[in-house]
């Protein structure tokens, strides 16, 4: 057997290359033949994890919850329902009346209380724009050029950000880092679980796919083509240069692709003439060619590489409906799929299109108005993504102090979506919550829900989670407490806030 | 269509002296902010824009009766700090108002010159139970933000009450960076202004300027050292906030207010000896800016029990989403602030605030601003089913519910820009 052949599939589909420093070596056994062993030229392959996740649960505990009322996630109510926690992930939910409780174990009793899955905040800048807000904490936006797929935003990551316990205390237990939206392409977000740790590897979640953060309409153009009184400052300078500028970009990537697509081919090509067993006497065999060269490496189109290539979702900011309609078109002319649209202020417009397409709406329950393109936001926006067919709508922050309160952001738009007439239930709005972004995330094998099996990310609220006075109680991730309302040594203090004044206060 | 439009534009223009047909609405849960306190089963009879009675008498004969059975009945909310009308698009400069820095004149700007009662956010956030805001500019240069307004939220061409409601200043980092570039720069700023203001205009005689004011910026501030306008100071750490209370001694006469306070719960007894009220936005825990750096979700409920009089709302959401105080006085009361002060600092204590003692309550005589909500005002899935201004009610629609409306069906024969609402 190769030795390659032991490496995870994606380490393969990573584009070879030969001597780059920082690639990884695979070695070949020799070709199996009765000639003297010939050291075949090795085929490198990139690493696409780098930068791995060092993250490790939390201690936790094996814990029996009862008595609560229960989201499932998936749009179903439990009235006193009960969730078992073992081993860090959710082994059993349902009707308390129906369920065995394990001898021993510990056991919550959540009467009068909520129980849901984590909330998963699909956009946040928590780390790369941290507060305090100070020059030095701008870290989340590489206006350096309007085309950056090759930064990578856990790079900017403070873990300090105390953003992150404030999260906590509202009920977060994952999140989507994004670069800002400078840039068309502004380069690669990250998938994080919400836990203390001491660098941005301790809080990646493992096992997530890396994302791509794109922008449309009024942000590129404003900060390139007129950009900070530099006028003219470069393309783009309209939104016809916004699509022109990622239509030139997708097409070099194709091209990039292309190329890695030959090598590869040509490379197993020539490895299977290497290793083909000697001939048969009298034969003559085939000279041995030098193996084929591989491209040069571009960090830039390796990451839209990984958008045609499936393994990165797109997560693009957008907020007018005519603008999501080309974006869709463009997606379809360079063959690669929109996970979903960020902020989408008007999504309501074009709901079908989004739902046909099988793009989810990241959106807000009421922020309109503060630029051209958010004029036309209005309050039913989520809840009509909702009802739409195959919709998938998500709430979304954005925001260091709204990723404290989705579940208030729910509340609003439920409350006027029902108002509207449209009648959905509290459970269904839950999969806004935690259910619809884990999907556009790629993770929703993984948290999300309460189904069996999944990640014990689980939030005990002190009451109905849609109301004013609600608060998260206890934070679950893998089954470990991350937070308790009730229990200081749950609540974990950033090292910015030691020794400052209102260290370890009522965040 | 278009005859419901001009309804609502006759019920709007005729606000607030016709109509004077008396209204009684029953059954409700009564939120008065005033020695009655909470009536179940309430009545309040309005007639001719002001409240007649509260109280659980029988409506009177003749009135209309609006049945709120089940219902919560409030005096309207009033935003303590808004800048609604003042920025169509706050992003696009022909479409802000909000401030000058190009201009010479700063404390002598009246926010109700650029208010615009077509703002589009006006109905959206009246819809929401908003009746009356305090609208300020921010400041463009230096340290003043000029005059406040108070308006209304009928969206008419008479909806200015008040042009010169308080004055805006800002200390801290903020006035710290107008005022050339430190905390000692922009607290001598302010004395000398005070000074240059008391100052005129005998002071303005011979050359027409003063240490640091021209004439007609120290006029526009005389109002305000004569203590016959507050005013109303940003300021955040509590250090600064100390420094802001000495101001008390030097200058007895003029009313402050603090705006921001985000520090304040550390300093509250002092703020409360003082006798100064301030208003805070209870959401800010982050330390934003490092003279934030003890924010905490208390600071609200901490203030208020230590009998500082507190009134909410956030500057940064001012414009388009004023409504999202409602949202604020509910995690108040959810952080230790109790009901009844979480509603007034959203309702009556604005009002008393700016001097309008007829608003933010439901007694005979008020003004009868009225809201009728579809339950509890501070929680976030409650919304009112009518809203009534000066005694009028107000059209429960807005270019929101318009958009709404156009876009519920998407699968139509035609575009929907035939569709009208």
């Amino acid at each position: 057997m190769h030795l390659w052949k032991l490496l995870p599939l994606v380490a393969l589909t990573a584009a070879a290359c030969a001597t780059t420093p920082g690639s990884m070596e695979v070695p070949e056994a020799a070709a199996a033949s009765s000639e003297p062993v010939k050291p075949l030229a090795s085929r490198v392959a990139y690493s696409k994890d780098p930068y791995p996740s060092t993250y490790k649960p939390l201690p936790a505990e094996d814990v029996f919850i009862r008595n609560a009322t229960v989201f499932d996630g998936l749009g179903g109510m439990i009235e006193r329902g009960a969730v078992l926690i073992q081993g860090g992930k959710i082994s059993a939910i349902g009707s308390e009346a129906a369920m065995t409780m394990p001898a021993g174990i510990k056991t919550i009793d959540a009467a009068g209380k909520w129980v849901t899955p984590g909330i998963v905040d699909i956009h946040s800048h928590l780390g790369a724009y941290p507060s305090p807000g100070i020059e030095a904490h701008q870290d989340g936006n590489e206006a350096s050029g309007p085309v950056t797929a090759e930064v990578w935003v856990e790079h900017s990551i403070w873990p300090h950000d105390p953003g992150f316990t404030r999260a906590m205390a509202g009920g977060v237990t994952a999140m989507q880092i994004l670069p800002g939206s400078a840039n068309l392409f502004g380069g690669r977000g990250v998938i994080i679980k919400n836990v203390p740790g001491r660098t941005a590897q301790d809080m990646k979640f493992p096992g997530a796919p890396y994302t791509l953060k794109m922008a449309c309409g009024e942000n590129p153009k404003r900060v390139y083509g007129y950009g900070s009184g530099r006028f003219p400052g470069g393309a783009p300078f309209t939104r016809m240069g916004n699509v022109a500028g990622y239509r030139d970009a997708w097409q070099k990537a194709t091209e990039y692709k292309r190329k890695w697509d030959k090598y590869d081919a040509d490379f197993d090509a020539w490895e299977k003439k290497a290793k083909s067993p000697a001939p048969a006497d009298g034969e003559k065999k085939e000279d041995l060619k030098d193996p084929p060269n591989a491209p040069d490496r571009n960090l830039e189109l390796d990451t839209l590489m990984g958008v045609l290539d499936g393994e990165i979702l797109v997560q693009q900011h957008c907020y007018r409906a005519d603008e999501m309609a080309q974006i869709i078109d463009l997606s379809k002319e360079f063959g690669y799929k929109i996970s979903a649209f960020h902020h989408g202020v008007e999504a309501y417009k074009i709901a079908d299109m989004l739902g046909a397409n099988g793009i989810c709406g990241a959106l807000w329950a009421d922020w309109w108005g503060f630029k051209a393109e958010a004029y036309d936001g209005i309050r039913e926006n989520i809840p009509l993504v909702h009802k739409a067919q195959n919709g998938c709508a998500i709430v979304h922050s954005d925001d260091a102090y709204g990723i404290q309160r989705l579940n208030q952001e729910a509340a609003k738009a439920l409350a006027d979506g029902n108002k509207a007439g449209l009648n959905i239930s509290k459970a269904e709005a839950w999969t806004w919550l935690s259910r619809n972004p884990a999907k556009a995330l790629g993770i929703l094998d993984k948290t999300g829900t309460l189904e069996p099996g999944k990640n014990a990310d689980v939030v005990i609220w002190s009451g109905d989670p849609f109301s004013s006075y609600t608060r998260a109680d206890l934070v679950f991730v893998d089954g470990a407490v991350t937070w308790d309302r009730a229990n200081v040594d749950s609540q974990p203090v950033v090292d910015f806030e030691l020794g400052q004044p209102g260290e370890g206060d009522v965040k | 269509m278009i005859r419901k439009l001009l309804l609502a534009a006759t019920l709007l223009a005729s606000a607030p002296s016709a109509l004077a047909q008396q209204v009684a609405i029953t059954g409700g849960r009564v939120v008065t902010n005033t020695t009655q306190g909470v009536i179940e089963n309430g009545t309040v009879v309005i007639n001719n824009g002001r409240i007649v009675s509260v109280g659980t008498a029988a409506a009177p004969s003749g009135a209309t009766v609006i049945d709120a059975k089940g219902k919560w009945v409030t005096p309207g909310l009033f935003a303590a700090f808004s800048r609604v009308g003042l920025a169509e698009i706050p992003s696009e400069d022909p479409a802000n108002d909000i401030s000058a820095g190009n201009s010479k004149f700063q404390a002598s700007l009246h926010a109700a010159d650029s208010f615009n009662p077509d703002d589009t956010a006006i109905d959206v956030n009246r819809i929401e139970g908003f009746t009356r805001a305090a609208i300020v500019g921010s400041p463009g240069e230096g340290l003043f933000g000029g005059y406040a307004a108070i308006v209304d939220f009928t969206g008419s061409f008479t909806s200015i009450d008040t042009r010169e409601a308080f004055m805006l200043a800002e200390l801290g980092e903020g006035g710290a960076s107008a005022a050339g570039g430190s905390r000692a720069a922009a607290w001598h700023w302010l004395l000398t202004a005070i000074d240059d203001a008391k100052a005129y205009p005998r002071g303005f005689e011979d050359d027409g300027e003063g240490d640091l004011l021209i004439r007609k910026e120290a006029m526009a501030l005389k109002p305000v050292v004569e203590g016959r306008v507050p005013l109303m100071v940003e300021v955040h750490r509590a250090a600064d906030i100390l420094q802001l209370l000495t101001l008390r001694q030097r200058e007895p006469r003029i009313k402050l207010i603090i705006l921001g306070a985000t520090e304040g719960w550390r300093v509250a007894g002092q703020i409360a000896s003082a006798n100064v009220p301030v208003i805070v936005n209870p959401l800010a825990n982050l330390p934003d800016r490092f003279e934030m750096l003890a924010a905490t979700l208390e600071n609200a409920g901490r203030l208020s029990a230590a009998g500082v009089t507190v009134a909410v709302a956030d500057p940064g959401q001012a414009s388009h989403n004023t409504r999202l105080i409602q949202q604020l006085a509910g995690n108040a009361v959810a952080n230790g602030m109790p009901w009844e002060a979480a509603f007034k600092a959203i309702t009556s204590v604005p009002a008393t605030l700016y001097g309008r003692a007829d608003l933010g309550v439901l007694r005979t005589g008020a003004t009868a601003d009225v809201v009728i909500w579809d339950g509890d005002p501070l929680e976030l899935m409650s919304s009112p089913d009518a809203v009534y201004i000066d005694g009028v009610a107000t059209p429960m629609e807005s270019r929101q519910t318009k958009l709404r409306d156009r876009y519920m069906k998407l699968d139509e024969d035609k575009p929907q820009a035939y569709e009208r609402q």
